[in-house]
C-alpha cells in the first residue's frame, strides 16, 4: 500500500471520535436491516435474493437486447437516450445541454454514478452551478468532500460538525438541533429548486419494457429535482437495467431493507418521458444518459461480471469490519467498502491501486448480506490472483513471489518442512524474536500483537514421542 | 468405529501442537483409531489467499496425494477445512484428473466439530472444564462451512463450563492470513474491537475452532496485558 494511504489510515485509526461515529451509524443500519428481514418482516428473504440474483444475471448476460428495448421505449414516450462511453462524454453532454438551454443552475438528487464521473466539479468548470439537494449530499458538497458511504454520504459527520459547517458556509447561527439544520438546508434548497433550469437524477433501476427510470429516496428532493425544472436528465450506469416492471417488486423489497431497514423508501418515483398534454407537472424535456465508463469491459468475464449486479444498498459497507476501521475516505475511488474493492480495479484497471483487493480479511460478512448475492470474497481472491500475475515482473512483488515459490517447494517436501520448523524452534527456543528477524512480515505482526511462544516440539515430533511411549 | 487420519494444520503443527494432541485424545476416547500421515504439510491456503494459485496448486496436490486413501480426514480448523472443501474445486477447474481425485476425497473431509456431531454423532464427549468461556465464530467456519450451533452444543455438555456469548460473536478478529501482516494497523484495530467484545463478557477463556483466529486474539490479549486466555475447542473437550 502506498505510504500516503498508510498515513491516512493510521490517522483514521487514531481518530476515536470518527471511529465512534462510524460504529454508531453502521451498527444502527445493521440493526435496522436485521429487524427488517427477520420473522414476518420478509419471510421469503432468501428466495428473493436468489430471484434478484437470477434477474440481474439474465439482464447482464443479455444487456445488448435490454439496452435497445429501453432506448426504444424511452423514445416512444418522447424522451431521448444518450450513450456515454466514459465520464468525459457524459459530462460533455450535460455541459452542452446546459449551454444550449442557457442554463445557469442545476439541481440534482443523490447519485453515485454522477459522483463517479465527478459531474459537479466538471460541469461547474463551465460556469454552471450544480447543487446537491439530498441533505447528506448537500452537507458534503458544502464541506468539499466526497461521499463517505454509498447510501449515507455524510455518515462520518456529527450534528456538531454540521452545525459548524452551516455556520461557516451559510452564515447562519450555530445550531446543533438536527431538525433546525434540516430547516436551514430546506430554506436554501427550496429557492434552488424553483430557480433551477435543469434537474439531474440518478436511477436505481431502468425498466426496459416501459422505458421508465425508477428513483427511490426519502426526502422528496429527487421528485422535486425531476419535476420542477424544465429539463430532466437521468444519469445511470448501463447495469441499472432490469427487464420488466414486474421484476421491480423483488428489488424494491430488498433494496430499502438492505440499505436502511425500511420496507420501502418514503418515495418511489417512476419517471417516463417528459410531461404529456394534460399533465400538470413534469419536465418539458427528458434525457437518460447511459454511462459505460469501464462497465462493458467486465461483460466478457463470466465470473467477475456479477460485480455489475450491485444495486448500491451499502449493506456490505456497514457489515465490513475493514470499512468500519478505515472509513469511506481512505478508499481510492468513490465506491468504498467491499463493493468498492472489487469495482475499483475492474472499472479503472488492475494497475490502479492494486493493493485494494488485498485489504480484506476475507471474512465474508459482505457476501452474507448482499441482496443480490455477489460473491465478493471470491472476486477479491480472483482479483488478487490477477494482480499477482500482472505484477509478476515488478520489483515490489519479487520477494513475495520468490518466498511463495520457496514455500511451495518446502511444503511439498515434508522432511525439509520439518527441518525448517525444527531449526526455527532451536534458534528461538522460547526467546522473543531477535531484532534481526523482527522485520518484514514478522514486524507487521509484532507491531500490533505478541507472537505465541514456540513450543519445544512440533506436533509431528510430539506425536512420535507419544507413539513411542505407548509402545 | 473407524480410522481417522488427522490433518494437522501448519499453524497447529508449528505453534499449537497441544491442539492436535487434544483432538487425537477426544477421537481415541470415542473409539476411533487415529493416525497421522507424516507426509502431510499444509492445505495451500496461504498462497491461494495471497493470489499465488500455481504455488497453492502444488501444495494442494500434495495434500490430495497424502490423504488419497484415508477413511476420514479430520481437521481442527474451519478455515483449512473450508479451503479444501470449497476452494480446491476452483483451484483445479482446469485439471480434470486432480479434480476427480478431489471429488473422491471431498465427502471424507471434516472439520473437527462437524465430525463429532455428524459422523460420531456425539454431543457429550464426557469433558469437564470449570471455567467461564466465550465462543468466537471463526469467519471461515461460520460462512464457508456453516458451523454455528455445533461447537456451542458441544460446549453446552461440558461439565462445569459456563458459556457467555459475546456481542457480536460473528465479527471477524482481523487475522485474515497475510492480511494480518500486509495491513497490520487495520488488522490490529479489528483485533482490539474483538477484544472489547470478549472482555465485556467477563469470560476467562476464549474458545474457537480455528487456531489462526486464536493466535490473533491471544496476541492482542497478551499485548493488552489481559489474563484471559485462548483455547481451541479440542483442548476444552479433552479436559476432564
Amino acid at each position: 500500500m502506498p505510504a500516503a494511504y498508510q498515513e491516512k489510515i493510521r490517522e483514521t485509526l487514531a481518530n476515536t471520535k470518527l471511529l465512534a461515529a462510524i460504529d454508531k451509524a453502521t451498527h444502527r443500519l445493521m440493526d435496522h436491516r436485521r429487524s427488517a428481514i427477520a420473522g414476518d418482516g420478509l419471510p421469503d428473504y432468501q428466495e428473493l435474493r436468489t430471484q434478484a440474483q437470477a434477474v440481474k444475471k439474465h439482464t447482464i448476460e443479455n444487456l445488448d437486447h435490454y439496452l435497445e428495448e429501453f432506448e426504444a421505449n424511452v423514445m416512444a414516450h418522447g424522451g431521448q437516450v444518450v450513450f456515454a462511453r466514459d465520464a468525459g462524454e457524459a459530462v460533455e453532454f450535460v455541459a452542452d445541454l446546459a449551454k444550449r438551454k442557457g442554463a445557469r443552475l442545476i439541481v440534482k438528487s443523490k447519485s453515485m454514478t454522477t459522483e463517479e464521473i465527478e459531474l459537479n466539479d466538471r460541469v461547474g468548470k463551465h460556469g454552471i452551478e450544480v447543487v446537491e439537494t439530498d441533505l447528506g449530499e448537500y452537507i458534503i458538497q458544502l464541506a468539499h468532500e466526497r461521499p463517505f458511504h454509498i447510501v449515507a454520504p455524510a455518515l462520518h459527520l456529527t450534528r456538531e460538525d454540521v452545525a459548524d459547517l452551516f455556520t461557516d458556509r451559510l452564515g447562519v447561527e450555530r445550531d446543533t438541533v438536527i431538525e433546525n439544520q434540516t430547516r436551514t438546508a430546506r430554506a436554501v434548497l427550496r429557492k434552488k429548486f424553483l430557480a433551477a433550469d435543469i434537474g439531474i437524477s440518478g436511477a436505481n433501476f431502468l425498466i426496459a419494457d416501459s422505458g421508465a427510470v425508477v428513483v427511490v429516496e426519502n426526502e422528496g428532493n429527487a421528485r422535486l429535482s425531476t419535476s420542477a425544472p424544465r429539463v430532466h436528465v437521468a444519469i445511470a450506469g448501463i447495469e441499472k437495467l432490469i427487464p420488466r416492471a414486474q421484476d421491480l417488486a423483488t428489488f424494491l423489497k430488498l433494496l430499502g431493507r438492505s440499505a436502511t431497514g425500511q420496507p420501502l423508501t418514503v418515495y418511489t418515483s417512476f419517471l417516463s418521458g417528459p410531461r404529456r398534454e394534460g399533465e400538470v407537472d413534469g419536465p418539458d424535456e427528458f434525457y437518460v444518459v447511459l454511462v459505460d465508463n469501464g462497465r462493458t469491459r467486465l461483460l466478457a468475464d463470466r465470473e467477475k461480471r456479477q460485480s455489475l449486479h450491485c444495486i448500491r444498498c451499502g449493506a456490505c459497507l456497514n457489515h465490513c469490519p475493514v470499512y468500519r476501521k478505515v472509513g469511506g475516505h481512505n478508499y481510492p475511488w468513490v465506491y468504498s467498502g467491499p463493493i468498492g474493492a472489487i469495482l475499483t480495479p475492474q472499472y479503472l484497471g488492475l494497475s490502479h491501486e492494486s493493493w485494494l483487493p488485498f485489504a480484506s480479511s476475507l471474512c465474508g460478512a459482505c457476501a452474507e448480506v448482499c441482496p443480490v448475492k455477489i460473491e465478493i470474497p471470491k472476486l477479491l481472491l480472483e482479483l488478487r490472483s490477477e494482480v499477482v500475475k500482472s505484477e509478476a515482473r515488478e520489483p515490489k512483488r519479487r520477494m513475495e513471489r520468490i518466498a511463495f515459490r520457496l514455500w511451495a517447494w518446502v511444503m511439498t517436501h515434508p522432511r525439509v518442512y520439518e527441518m525448517v520448523g525444527s531449526a526455527a524452534a532451536i534458534v528461538l527456543d522460547g526467546h522473543a524474536v531477535p531484532a534481526l528477524l523482527n522485520r518484514g512480515p514478522v514486524r507487521g505482526w509484532t507491531s500490533q500483537r505478541d507472537l505465541p511462544p514456540l513450543p519445544h516440539r512440533s506436533f509431528r515430533q510430539a506425536w512420535r514421542k507419544r507413539r513411542k511411549e505407548r509402545g | 468405529m473407524g480410522r481417522v487420519s488427522l490433518f494437522i494444520t501448519c499453524i497447529i503443527d508449528q505453534l499449537y501442537p497441544k491442539v492436535g494432541l487434544a483432538m487425537a485424545d477426544v477421537l481415541e476416547r470415542l473409539g476411533y483409531e487415529v493416525e497421522f500421515p507424516e507426509e502431510q504439510t499444509c492445505c495451500g491456503q496461504p498462497a491461494f489467499n495471497t493470489g499465488y494459485r500455481e504455488d497453492a496448486r502444488k501444495v494442494a496436490r500434495h495434500f490430495l496425494g497424502v490423504f488419497r486413501d484415508a477413511e476420514y480426514i479430520v481437521i481442527p480448523s474451519g478455515s483449512c477445512a473450508g479451503m479444501v472443501k470449497h476452494h480446491y474445486a476452483e483451484l483445479f477447474s482446469k485439471e480434470p484428473e486432480t479434480l476427480e481425485a478431489f471429488e473422491r476425497i471431498k465427502p471424507r473431509v471434516f472439520e473437527f466439530s462437524q465430525f463429532l456431531l455428524d459422523v460420531a454423532k456425539v454431543e457429550d464427549v464426557g469433558a469437564r472444564f470449570e471455567r467461564v468461556v466465550t465462543y468466537h465464530d471463526s469467519c471461515h467456519a461460520l460462512r464457508e462451512m456453516g458451523i454455528r450451533q455445533g461447537p456451542r452444543r458441544l460446549l453446552s455438555h461440558v461439565r462445569g463450563l459456563e458459556l457467555r456469548e459475546m456481542e457480536p460473536a460473528e465479527e471477524c478478529c482481523g487475522f485474515g492470513g497475510t492480511f494480518s501482516v500486509k495491513f497490520p494497523e487495520i488488522s490490529g484495530g479489528m483485533a482490539r474491537t474483538k477484544l472489547d467484545s470478549i472482555l465485556k463478557t467477563g469470560a476467562e477463556v476464549v474458545v474457537s475452532v480455528d487456531s489462526s483466529c486464536l493466535m490473533q486474539i491471544q496476541g492482542a490479549l497478551s499485548r493488552a496485558g489481559s489474563r484471559v486466555r485462548t483455547m481451541h475447542l479440542a483442548e476444552v473437550l479433552a479436559e476432564r
